[in-house]
């Protein structure tokens, strides 16, 4: 039998049956298309996680205020107030290594614009702080260090901010109010999106200057936190040292006693996040092939049913002229179209799942092709490895004995 | 095919007495049922001509079922030798046999063995996907088959759609459509009325008066008549082998039944 009729045979045959074999090929639908998805959604995950710390500076550095306990960056709960704008100052002055710090301190508030009003986080810095970040701005500029100064009632909104209170509209010269004080708008900045590791919003942020926050928000002289860039990526480690002794020194700790302050290295940061990402794909990707086998399983489990159903039409064929070849390929060739169908559909399955997180949850999404045509090779290959067995089942039934099968 | 092909295994001195299409010499098979033996056939030995035309009978058990599958190639005897024009297909392979069922052998069963679901031009067409027959002759020649049955205007017809006697037409053009050397039909009326028993038997002597050998396994005397010698095997041997004097003709015994409504 030539090969373009056995693929009409088995589609012929297939469609006879076509909610049995949408049922065969649905375990294979779900293994390819959770392959796909996990792969494109931790991949993604991967891939952004990346690039937001790149883009925060992978030579960066975050000292914050002590924390009792010292889990991390974000539990880090702002407790001591011995992190002071001297030390800040003196972190550029004496570490060779550092080649900028923006202080900072910040505070949950109301804010508020006509009708509009969104509880925010309210950061006071200085202005050299979006340049650490590395954080450009949409429209208008920055405060000045006179602002600084001064304590001035300026304020520079993040995008999610300005999303709520704005609108369509510019905001530039715009007042807002903070709390009880009236604020004046001067710039936007770009949209950054959420941080890597935690799910918190980076544009859900008005940035002051810092005196201003210090003195008419909170009344508070201390820090919270320091920005520190390094000269270079691999410098971020010696300046890392650098500012733990030289902050150690200036808190007058004495050794074997904690610190009263907490050191992250955004490098560090980078590689834990991508070899988190890294396991996790792996992990997932056990899973969904484990989904996979078993719809392979599935595949030979109804397989076997149809061989013995189709024990008249099998003898028939014999009788006809078929020889065990013919009846094997056909049945080879039938996996074969479930598995080509059953993955392709997965693979549509996989992306629309992807693309549906991708909407739902804002997480972007990257599907490598490799992951497309390994997983569509890998149900074939299921199909045509669990399909082997019933096809050999059913050219070895003897004619005679299959045409009297009732 | 040299060795299946009759013109190359005729010997010179053969030419002038035609060999026989079928010749089988003491034919025996043996199956092991459990502990005991089963002889179902205990030396056969028959001749058949081109252009006969035979009905064997036989109670269950005689042994008839098992000639006919060694006829049909589809099994093989234990002992004994089957020419076919010719040639011993008792030594040959299972693919050599599936080609000979492919090319030289057409079957018609008691049950029709129609594949369901499938039209009769598809299930027409059948033997010609094991043959080389190339896609676009397929449908010309199933359609042809059909209308030597009288069935040219239910191609498209499914088995559930058709009575009996339409759905063992199809079975026998199915049986046609290689152009087989020898029909063998296992009670092809087994599963009939009268009425239509009768009409696929006038469509067997039709045949058979075009030049095709028909071998009919029956236990039906009435119809035995219509065939042009009868064989009786019984406990695996053949007890009779007569010529039919006056065989009946189905085209005039149509003429004096009832005709019912299909």
């Amino acid at each position: 039998m030539d090969l373009s009729s056995a693929f009409v045979l088995a589609l012929r045959a297939l469609a006879r049956n076509k909610m049995r074999s949408s049922l065969t090929m649905l375990g294979l639908i779900i293994g390819v298309g959770a392959v796909i998805a996990v792969i494109g959604i931790g991949q993604g995950a991967a891939t952004k996680a990346q690039e937001q710390l790149a883009a925060m500076g992978s030579n960066m550095l975050f000292v914050g205020s002590g924390s009792v306990n010292r889990y991390g960056l974000h539990v880090g709960s702002f407790q001591t107030k011995t992190l002071v704008l001297a030390d800040a100052r003196a972190l550029v002055r004496e570490c060779p290594s550092v080649a900028a710090a923006a202080p900072g301190t910040g505070t949950g508030q109301q804010v508020v614009y006509g009708n509009e009003n969104w509880a925010t986080q309210i950061t006071g810095t200085e202005p050299r702080y979006f340049e650490v970040r590395n954080w450009p701005f949409a429209t208008g500029t920055s405060f000045s260090e006179d602002d600084v100064t001064q304590s001035a009632t300026v304020a520079v909104l993040g995008d999610t901010v300005r999303k709520y209170l704005f609108g369509s509209r510019d905001p530039i010269g715009e007042t807002i109010r903070i709390g009880t004080l009236p604020f004046k708008v001067v710039g936007v900045l770009t949209p950054k999106g959420t941080s890597a590791g935690s799910n918190q919003d980076q544009d859900d942020v008005i940035i002051v200057p810092l005196t201003t926050v210090q003195k008419k928000l909170l009344g508070q002289e201390w820090l919270r936190w320091i920005m520190v860039s390094a000269v270079s990526r691999r410098a971020s480690y010696v300046a890392q040292q650098q500012i733990e002794s030289l902050l150690r020194d200036r808190h007058k700790i004495r050794s074997g006693d904690p610190d009263d302050f907490v050191v992250r290295n955004m490098a560090d940061m980078a590689d834990a996040a991508a070899e988190q990402g890294t396991v996790m794909t792996v992990l997932l990707t056990i899973v969904a092939s484990i989904a996979l086998l078993v719809g392979g399983i599935g595949i030979m489990n109804i397989m076997l049913v149809s061989v013995t159903e189709r024990t008249r039409e099998i003898g028939v064929r014999l009788a006809v002229g078929a020889t065990e070849e013919d009846v094997r390929l056909q049945f080879l060739i039938e996996a074969l179209v479930l598995g080509l169908i059953g993955g392709t559909i997965g693979v549509i399955f996989g992306v629309a799942s992807s693309l549906a997180v991708a909407q739902g949850l804002g997480w972007p999404i990257k599907i490598p092709p490799y992951a497309i045509a390994l997983s569509t090779l890998f149900a074939i290959t299921i199909a045509l490895f669990f399909g082997f067995y019933p096809a050999k089942r059913a050219s070895q039934l003897n004619p005679i004995e299959a045409l009297r099968y009732e | 095919m040299a060795m299946v092909n009759s013109a190359a295994t005729i010997s010179p001195e053969a030419i002038g007495s035609a060999v026989p299409l079928v010749e089988v010499h003491d034919l025996r098979k043996t199956y092991q049922l459990g502990e005991t033996e089963v002889h179902a056939l205990r030396g056969v030995s028959v001749s058949i001509s081109s252009g006969d035309f035979v009905a064997i009978m036989g109670a269950s058990g005689s042994g008839k079922s098992t000639f006919m599958n060694i006829l049909g190639c589809l099994d093989k005897p234990t002992s004994g030798r089957y020419l076919l024009e010719g040639t011993d297909v008792s030594v040959l392979s299972k693919r050599d046999l599936a080609r000979i069922r492919n090319q030289k052998i057409g079957f018609v069963f008691q049950g029709f063995n129609l594949l369901g679901r499938t039209t009769a031009l598809e299930n027409t067409e059948l033997p010609m996907l094991y043959s080389r027959i190339h896609k676009n002759d397929r449908e010309r020649r199933a359609r042809e088959a059909l209308a030597q049955v009288g069935l040219g205007d239910r191609a498209d017809h499914f088995p559930s759609q058709m009575s009996g006697g339409q759905q063992q037409r199809v079975a026998i053009a199915r049986a046609l459509v290689n152009q087989p050397r020898i029909l063998l039909a296992d009670e092809p009326t087994g599963n009939l009325d009268s009425r239509t028993s009768v009409e696929v038997m006038e469509i067997f002597q039709k045949l058979n008066a075009d030049g095709l050998t028909i071998v009919l396994v029956t236990h039906e005397p009435d119809i035995a008549q219509f065939s042009k010698r009868e064989i009786v095997f019984r406990d695996g041997q053949i007890r009779r082998d007569d010529v039919v004097e006056v065989p009946h003709v189905a085209s005039e015994v149509l003429k004096t039944m009832p005709t019912i409504k299909d």
